[in-house]
């Protein structure tokens, strides 16, 4: 579904990434771990093209993606959460979720979406008609992942959307992507928790200064010495 | 209504000759008295001006909101407005006010065009190339307007009636000037707050890099905002045009009264724009028979600095932006 081709990115003159290649296939959960400054958001950023690469490609479908504007790319089926969320903050809970039906699909299913997502979410039904940025830290988040659902993306890109917030958030959250995954999407998971994640994805990258480092299986990867002593604690 | 008055300090000197020939203030014992019904007569001027300023800034604050663009050039698109009025009342015979939509419709296509071809390639360079270019549409307006129709003072006039409330006079163009002004700024507001457009284009204002992750399509939203904003620009100019004469240069006292009122109602914000109107129409309105017409112009721009110096956000400050 997804392929990263030997991607180098940065920010003008400051590197960031070195080609860096990963693949995900349809239907997939894919965890993307590693600590600060790794560069986890800048490949985020370069899949959904918020940021032209150095070099490289980003292959969606078969398709080669690397040129066209986000706006293409999400509507041929790749969303972003990104991170700290972002709400549109002076538009309200369902106004934000509306601006995002851009899509034929999108639209014609708006109604049930919303419906499937509220009951995901009954607090965002609640606050329907509040402003998005006066809603709490938890709250903002789950309304990113409502609004990224919305599109009926084929593949959610979802930049740490645990930091911060309470445990049960964090299940709530992680079982709409449970469910989520029941229905056909692709997930790639980029989060600080990495036990959490690890546990909830089919396989899993580290990567480390820019250089994808370990790859396998989340199980591999949850027994790997490295990770273990480097990420899990033990 | 003649037994309230309202008093006038100051020497005896600073009061018009011309108020005094008017009849608009009278002399009594130890100062001057104006009479009630003069300012009441100056309270409907101003809140007819500001109906006016209204559909201007608000076409101004809207293009500034979602490109973040200093559009220097407003004033010379409302001077296109009238030109295009004017034109199609003399050759066709056309009443101006039918001439409104056609008028519209023309300024929002010159706005998709002026977008696609001057803003479209500045908006992510430095703000100084931003002034520049949008300073050089003016100029480039301004004498395509020239070569085209000379620098003649034209106008059209149009047969309405002085309306007369009580001891109060309305002029008619500018009642519907101030009642067509404030129309299509509801209008624009109706489609901000209840249209998938409208909600794109607050989304694009608050936060375009999310905007594009929604699958808004950025710059086509931003193409057609300033096509909106050029076409108010443009309805605004089918509306004057039977009050105030055109030439090539008019536009910039239109544009620049349009940038005080958007500084000081708050960048961005649809309701600062309405309020800061009729608060510019008011003192231009005030200072305007109290004192002289030019100094309404410097009062309004004291105003402006003083905004900018205390409340740089606008009297709304940053909750009200769109
Ligand atoms: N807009 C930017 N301009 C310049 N440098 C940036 C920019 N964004 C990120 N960087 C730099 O790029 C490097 C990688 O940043 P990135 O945000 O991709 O890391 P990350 O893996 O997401 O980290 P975290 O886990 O803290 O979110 C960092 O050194 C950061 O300082
Ligand atoms: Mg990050």
């Amino acid at each position: 579904m997804l392929e990263v081709n030997d991607v180098s990115a940065g920010y003008s003159l400051l590197r960031v990434l070195w080609d860096v290649t990963l693949k995900v296939s349809s239907g997939e959960r894919v965890a993307l771990i590693g600590p600060n400054g790794a560069g986890k958001t800048t490949l985020l950023r370069v899949v959904v093209g918020l940021l032209q690469p150095y070099g490289g490609k980003v292959i969606f479908n078969g398709e080669d993606v690397t040129n066209i504007p986000t706006f293409d790319r999400v509507r041929k089926g790749i969303t972003l959460v990104p991170e700290g969320s972002r709400v549109i903050p002076r538009l309200t809970v369902y106004e934000n979720l509306r601006a995002a039906a851009t899509t034929k699909e999108a639209k014609d299913k708006f109604t049930d979406t919303v419906d499937m997502l509220f009951t995901l979410f009954p607090i965002l039904k609640e606050r329907k008609e509040q402003l998005a940025g006066t809603l709490s830290g938890g709250e903002q988040r789950m309304l990113a992942v409502a609004r990224g659902l919305i599109l009926r993306p084929k593949l959610l890109l979802v930049d740490e959307v645990s930091l911060g917030l309470a445990p049960k958030v964090v299940t709530q959250i992680y079982d709409s992507f449970k469910e989520l995954s029941g229905m056909g999407i692709t997930l790639v998971l980029v989060e600080q928790y990495v036990r959490k994640v690890l546990q909830s994805t089919d396989r899993a990258y580290l990567i480390e200064q820019g250089r994808i480092v370990l790859s396998g299986s989340s199980r591999e990867l949850m027994v790997n010495e490295y990770v273990r002593k480097a990420y899990l604690g033990d | 209504m003649r037994s309230s008055t309202l008093k006038v300090d100051g020497s005896e000197g600073k009061v018009s000759e011309k108020l005094i020939k008017f009849n608009l203030i009278t002399e009594r014992s130890g100062g001057y008295v104006v009479d009630i019904t003069i300012f009441l007569q100056v309270l409907v001027n101003s809140i007819l001006l500001g109906g006016m300023y209204a559909v201007i800034s608000i076409g101004l604050n809207i293009i500034f909101g979602v490109l973040k663009i200093v559009n220097f050039a407003h004033g010379e698109l409302i001077m296109l407005g009238m030109y295009i009025s004017y034109w199609l009342t003399v050759l066709y015979g056309l009443n101006p006010y039918i001439t409104l939509p056609i008028v519209a419709a023309t300024l929002f296509l010159i706005g998709l065009v002026v977008e696609r071809v001057l803003i479209k390639p500045i908006l992510n360079a430095p703000s100084i190339n931003q002034l520049l270019t949008t300073a050089a549409l003016i100029l480039i307006l301004q004498n395509i307007a020239l070569i085209l129709w000379r620098a003649d003072y034209r106008g059209v006039s149009v047969k309405m009636p002085l309306i007369s409330i009580g001891p109060i006079f309305i002029s008619a163009t500018r009642l519907v000037a101030f009642i067509g002004g404030l129309a299509a700024s509801l209008c624009l507001y109706y489609i901000l707050m209840k249209t998938d457009l409208g909600i794109r284009i607050r989304a694009v204002a608050q936060d375009p890099e999310v905007a594009q992750i929604v699958g808004v399509n950025v710059p086509r939203i931003q193409t057609l905002t300033f096509g909106l904003g050029a076409m108010l620009a443009g309805i605004a100019g089918s509306l004057m045009i039977p009050i105030f004469m055109v030439n090539p240069t008019v536009g910039s006292n239109f544009g620049l009264i349009a940038w005080v009122i958007i500084v000081l109602g708050g960048l961005g914000s649809f309701t600062g724009a309405l309020i800061g109107s009729f608060i510019v129409g008011f003192i231009e309105a005030f200072v305007g028979i109290l004192i002289s017409l030019e100094m309404a112009r410097a009062v309004a721009f004291l105003a402006f600095i003083a905004i900018l110096l205390f409340k740089p956000a606008g009297i709304l400050g940053e909750k009200a932006r769109v």
